[in-house]
C-alpha cells in the first residue's frame, strides 16, 4: 500500500480519471432520479446531491476514486420524514447528518467499524438490494402488459450488450434506444417527468425553510443520525474495497469528515444526503478511474448533461429506470451470502439474517444494523461465558485438582459457583486456573464464594496457574485471602 | 522448448488442470520458469471485503487460493513466481502477457454453457484471442 501527495490524487491520471468519471456520470443519472423516487422527492433533489456531494468529495474525501452521491441506503430513510414533513425538514436533517459526520469523523470513528461483524454487512448489503427491488415493484409489476416488455428489453440489453460492446455504458444506450422508441411510437407510458420535474438550472444557497426550534429537531434528529451512520458505513465499507481494488490507502476518519462536509453544504443547496457507493465506484474503477479528478468529473459532467440535457430526461420511461435498478440490485446483492449460510457459524448466519429481516420490516437499514450488532454481541458474550470447571485424574475420588477453562466475568461467574456445589471432601484442594482470565469483580466474586463455603467445609484450598492480569485483581479484591491464608 | 510459462489461474479446479499441464511442460526444459498469474477483479474483491473481518483476513484467504497450485510446482521441483493483480481477469491478463512476454500461456476453462458465455463472457476465449503467444485453454 502507498499513499500519493494530494495533488497526485489530483492530477496523476489525468486521461484515465477524465473517461472515468464521464462513464460515471452517465450512470448517475438514472440512479439519483430513481434514488429521488424512492425518496418521495423531486429528481433534482437527488441530482443536486449527487452533483454537489461528488464535487465536494473530491477535494475533501479521503479515497481518491470513490464516488459518493446520492444513494439508495440514504434515500430509503428519508421515506418517512419526507411523507410526514416535507423537503425543508428533509435538507435540515441533511445538514444536521453532516454535523453529526462531521463530529463522528473528528473523534476518529473509523477505529469502530471492526466492531460491527461482518454478518451485520453482509445483511447491510442484502436488505438495501431487496428494499432498492421492493421499491421497483410497483413501476413493473401490475402496471401493464408494455410494462414487461420493457423492463424485458431493458436487463437484456445490460446484461447481453457488455458482452460485444462495452465503448457505451449498456444502461445508457438501453434509456436512448427505448426512450426514443417510445417518444417515436408514442406509447402511453409512464416516465420520469410524470412523477416530478427537472429543472435546467444551477444549484443555489438557501436556508430551509423550517423553524429553529426544539421541536423541529426533535423531528430531524433520529433521521439525521440514521443518516449519518448509515452513510458512514456504506463509505468506510466501500473505501476498504477501494483500497484493495487500487492498491493504495485512504484516510479513513478523513473520508467521514469529507462526507460531513459534504453534507452539509449539499443541504443548503436544495440535494439530498448522500454516501459513497459501491457499484458506481467499481464503475469508476473499472473504467480506469484512479484519482480525485474522476470523482470531480462525475459530478461535474453529470451537472453538465442535466442542463444541457434535462428535458430529455424526463422523457425516461420509468419501466426503463425500474430495469435499470433491477440490475443494481442484482449487483447489489451478495450473492455468495447463500454459501455463507450454509459454511459460516450459525451464530454468524442468524446475526445475518436478522439484521436483513429487520431492515426489510422497519424499512431502516440502521434499525437492522443496530440489532445485528447487539445480537451479536450478545452471541459472542454467550460464546465466551461457558466457564468449564474439570477435575482431574479421570474422575478419581481421590484427585483433588480442578482445572478452570475460559473467561471468569459477570457472564459466567454463576456456572462458575455452582461448578462446586458437591465438592466432596478431600485433603487440600488445588483449583488450576492456568487456562482461564479473571476479568472483573464478579469473577473475582465468585471465586471469593467459592473459596469461603469450601473453607467453611474446612478444606484446605490453593489457587495456583493465575495470570498476571488475574492475579491481580485478586489480590486487590479478594476477601478470602485474610480468612483462608491466616487459619491454614 | 518453452522457457517462460504463465499460468493464469482463479483458485478454480481448471486452473489446477493448467498448472499440471504447465509442469508437464517445465519438465521438458530445465530452464524453465512458470509465473502463476491471480487476478482480482472488483467484484471478487467486493465479496473478499464484505466476507472478512479485517485486511490480514482477505489476504489469509487469498493465499488459501493460490497454496495447492504453488503445491503442485513444488512438489514438482518447478521454478516458479506467484503473482496477484487487481482488475478485469481477460485485460489484465492479456496486458500483464504482452507486455511481459511469454513463451506460452496456459488457462483453465470454466466450462461454461452457451448462455452463460453470451452473459458473462469467456475469459480464455479472450486470452486466447489477444495475447501473442501461443495459449494452451486446459479443459
Amino acid at each position: 500500500m502507498n499513499t500519493l501527495s494530494y495533488k497526485e490524487q489530483w492530477f496523476g491520471n489525468i486521461r484515465g480519471d477524465i473517461l472515468a468519471g464521464i462513464v460515471v456520470a452517465l450512470a448517475l443519472i438514472p440512479e439519483a432520479i430513481a434514488f429521488s423516487i424512492i425518496a418521495g422527492v423531486d429528481p433534482m433533489v437527488g441530482l443536486y446531491a449527487s452533483f454537489s456531494i461528488a464535487v465536494i468529495i473530491s477535494f475533501v474525501g479521503g479515497r481518491p476514486a470513490m464516488i459518493s452521491a446520492a444513494t439508495g441506503a440514504m434515500a430509503l430513510a428519508m421515506v418517512l420524514l419526507v411523507r410526514d414533513h416535507g423537503l425543508d425538514y428533509l435538507l435540515a436533517a441533511t445538514i444536521l447528518t453532516g454535523v453529526l459526520q462531521l463530529i463522528f469523523g473528528v473523534l476518529k470513528i473509523a477505529r469502530f467499524m471492526k466492531f460491527v461483524p461482518r454478518a451485520v454487512m453482509i445483511g447491510f448489503v442484502n436488505s438495501l438490494a431487496i428494499l432498492i427491488f421492493m421499491a421497483q415493484v410497483p413501476f413493473i409489476f401490475g402496471v401493464n402488459a408494455i410494462t414487461y416488455v420493457f423492463v424485458g428489453i431493458t436487463l437484456a440489453i445490460v446484461y447481453i450488450l457488455p458482452r460485444f460492446f462495452t465503448a457505451i455504458p449498456a444502461p445508457l444506450i438501453a434509456i436512448l434506444v427505448l426512450t426514443g422508441i417510445v417518444m417515436y411510437s408514442g406509447i402511453d407510458m409512464q416516465n420520469v417527468g410524470s412523477l416530478g420535474t427537472i429543472s435546467q438550472t444551477l444549484p443555489s444557497f438557501f436556508i430551509p425553510n423550517v423553524p429553529f426550534n426544539f421541536e423541529t429537531l426533535q423531528i430531524i434528529f433520529p433521521t439525521a443520525l440514521a443518516l449519518s451512520i448509515i452513510g458512514l458505513l456504506e463509505s468506510l465499507l466501500t473505501a476498504s474495497i477501494l483500497d484493495d481494488a487500487t492498491e493504495t490507502d485512504s484516510d479513513k476518519n478523513q473520508e467521514a469528515r469529507g462526507q460531513g462536509i459534504a453534507n452539509v453544504i449539499t443541504g443548503f443547496f436544495g440535494g439530498m444526503a448522500g454516501c459513497a457507493m459501491i457499484g458506481q465506484s467499481g464503475i469508476n474503477v473499472r473504467s480506469g478511474g484512479r484519482g480525485r479528478l474522476s470523482t470531480f468529473t462525475a459530478g461535474a459532467f453529470l451537472m453538465f448533461l442535466i442542463i444541457v440535457l434535462g428535458n430529455w430526461v424526463v422523457q425516461i420511461p420509468m419501466p426503463v429506470l425500474a430495469g435499470i435498478m433491477v440490475m443494481v440490485c442484482i449487483g447489489t446483492f451478495d450473492w455468495g451470502s447463500f454459501k455463507y449460510l450454509a459454511t459460516a457459524p450459525k451464530a454468524d448466519a442468524i446475526v445475518m439474517l436478522l439484521t436483513v429481516v429487520v431492515v426489510v420490516y422497519t424499512h431502516d437499514l440502521s434499525k437492522g444494523v443496530f440489532a445485528g450488532v447487539i445480537l451479536s454481541a450478545l452471541l459472542f458474550a454467550a460464546k465466551i461465558s461457558k466457564v468449564d470447571v474439570r477435575k482431574e485424574g479421570l474422575e478419581s475420588n481421590t484427585s483433588n485438582r480442578y482445572t478452570i477453562h475460559g473467561q471468569l466475568f459477570f457472564a459466567s461467574s454463576q456456572d462458575f459457583v455452582s461448578a462446586f456445589d458437591k465438592v466432596e471432601a478431600s485433603e487440600g484442594i488445588v483449583l488450576d486456573f492456568s487456562d482461564a482470565t479473571v476479568w472483573d469483580d464478579s469473577g473475582v466474586g465468585a471465586i471469593d464464594r467459592v473459596m469461603n463455603k469450601l473453607q467453611a467445609q474446612g478444606q484446605t484450598v490453593e489457587i495456583v496457574g493465575l495470570n498476571a492480569s488475574s492475579q491481580k485483581l485478586v489480590d486487590k479484591l479478594a476477601t478470602y485471602g485474610q480468612a483462608g491464608k491466616s487459619t491454614h | 522448448m518453452y522457457e517462460k510459462i504463465l499460468v493464469a489461474a482463479d483458485g478454480s479446479d481448471h486452473s489446477k488442470r493448467a498448472a499440471h499441464e504447465a509442469v508437464r511442460m517445465a519438465k521438458a526444459n530445465p530452464q524453465a520458469f512458470v509465473t502463476l498469474l491471480y487476478v482480482i477483479d472488483y467484484e471478487k474483491a467486493r465479496t473478499e471485503i464484505l466476507h472478512s473481518q479485517s485486511s490480514d483476513e482477505v489476504h489469509f484467504e487469498r493465499r488459501k487460493h493460490l497454496v495447492p497450485l504453488e503445491e503442485i510446482f513444488r512438489s514438482a521441483g518447478v521454478d516458479f513466481e506467484t503473482k496477484t493483480l487487481h482488475g478485469v481477469p481477460g485485460p489484465t491478463i492479456v496486458k500483464h502477457a504482452n507486455e511481459t512476454g511469454y513463451d506460452v500461456v496456459l488457462i483453465g476453462s470454466r466450462g461454461l454453457n452457451a448462455l452463460q458465455e453470451m452473459v458473462l463472457g469467456s475469459v480464455s476465449h479472450k486470452v486466447a484471442k489477444r495475447v501473442q503467444a501461443p495459449v494452451i485453454i486446459v479443459k
